[in-house]
């Protein structure tokens, strides 16, 4: 795979690194703009069931963007776009980590942590807005979407379930 | 931070190993039980140092799993340690998933796995929508601030506007505006 494209992929995701406020799933919406609008790496679709694999997958998250890398530059683009994603913000949070009790219980500290949870909360939305629209192209698929919401945000079951559920209505044509 | 643990001091092996055993057994996020192993099991952090913690590397950008791994390898072996434990996190998940993305490209063409993932996909999407729905029906939005919810719901989902530039704008506005509310 050429240089350029793995170039490219550890400058993406160094900076989704370190704007990843609240997590790798606020920077979805981005990863997709990326990924898919300004490079044209992949289709929606295919991002959408990349993203499912790694959420079926044990481990954090973020691997989705080893995936991601995996896809669009083979085993060394997966190694680069995982390295990129954590890299920066691990060294930022090394050194913060360092002196953040100094700043215990300060008021500008409260601050930026109550600031940035409705940014977090929107950005978290947006990546649910467009996860779905990338992921379902029939109304059973936006039923699946929605009933797995409801289910999750009203029952304790293990998402696996769901997933193994959803998996069977596929296989059964109904999708 | 905390001069004298009130439990042995893990050693960077024992990192790798307890991060890598949190990081393979959580399927759809990792962090509780990251912290059943570090509060309940292993005892090296109370559950107000947990706390503390995670909301230190929820502030922070990137994973939060990965910078709490961070910061707990960082408070017993400084870079070693965050090393270690990093290591342990990542590993074993990278291979994993790229052995599943290996299977997938196999046999992804073939009608019933494809099938079976425009179901498992549809699910993944209303994992995320339930995580946004939880979040947003939380305590601590019902204010004024939840206007900064609907105004990056519309500059991202709806506008499409690049990240970077979103948040240069709307996380200082945001940040003032709970330092102003907190006067």
């Amino acid at each position: 795979m050429n240089e350029e494209t793995l170039a490219q992929l550890a400058m993406d995701f160094s900076v989704l690194s370190l704007i990843a406020v609240g997590g790798a799933i606020t920077v979805l919406p981005e990863m997709h703009r990326s990924v898919v609008e300004v490079h044209g790496w992949m289709s929606g679709s295919e991002f959408a069931e990349l993203f499912a694999l790694a959420q079926a997958a044990p481990g954090p998250n973020v691997l989705v963007v080893s995936l991601i890398g995996w896809k669009v530059a083979g085993f060394a683009g997966a190694v680069v776009a995982t390295a990129a994603m954590c890299g920066p913000s691990c060294v930022l949070t090394f050194a913060v980590s360092r002196i953040w009790q100094r700043f215990h219980g300060t008021r500008w500290r409260a601050a930026v942590e109550s600031g940035l949870v409705p940014v977090t909360v929107g950005l978290m939305l947006a990546g649910g807005y467009l996860i779905t629209l990338s992921a379902d192209h029939s109304w059973p698929a936006f039923a699946i979407t929605a009933l797995t919401a409801a289910v999750v945000l009203t029952t304790r079951i293990h998402p696996l379930w769901l997933f193994g559920a959803a998996g069977l209505f596929g296989l059964l044509g109904w999708v | 931070m905390n001069d004298t643990p009130p439990y042995p001091v893990p050693g960077p092996g024992e990192l790798f190993v307890r991060f890598t055993q949190v990081a393979v057994s959580g399927f759809g996020g990792v962090m509780p039980f990251a912290r059943r192993m570090l509060v309940e099991e292993r005892r090296w952090l109370s559950a107000e140092e947990f706390t503390d913690i995670l909301s230190l590397c929820q502030v922070l950008p990137g994973p939060n799993i990965v910078n709490v791994a961070v910061c707990v390898g960082a408070r017993y072996h400084g870079v070693r340690g965050a090393v270690a434990a990093l290591a342990g996190l990542l590993t074993a998940p990278f291979f994993i998933i790229l052995a599943l993305g290996a299977l997938y490209t196999q046999y992804g063409h073939l009608p019933a796995v494809a099938a079976l993932f425009r179901g498992v996909s549809a699910a993944a999407a209303g994992l995320v929508v339930a995580m946004g729905l939880k979040m947003a029906t939380s305590r601590r939005l019902r204010s004024a601030m939840a206007l900064f919810t609907v105004i990056t719901f519309i500059g991202i989902a709806l506008m499409r506007l690049p990240l970077v530039v979103f948040l240069l704008g709307a996380a200082p506005l945001s940040i003032a505006a709970a330092l102003w509310r907190s006067k």
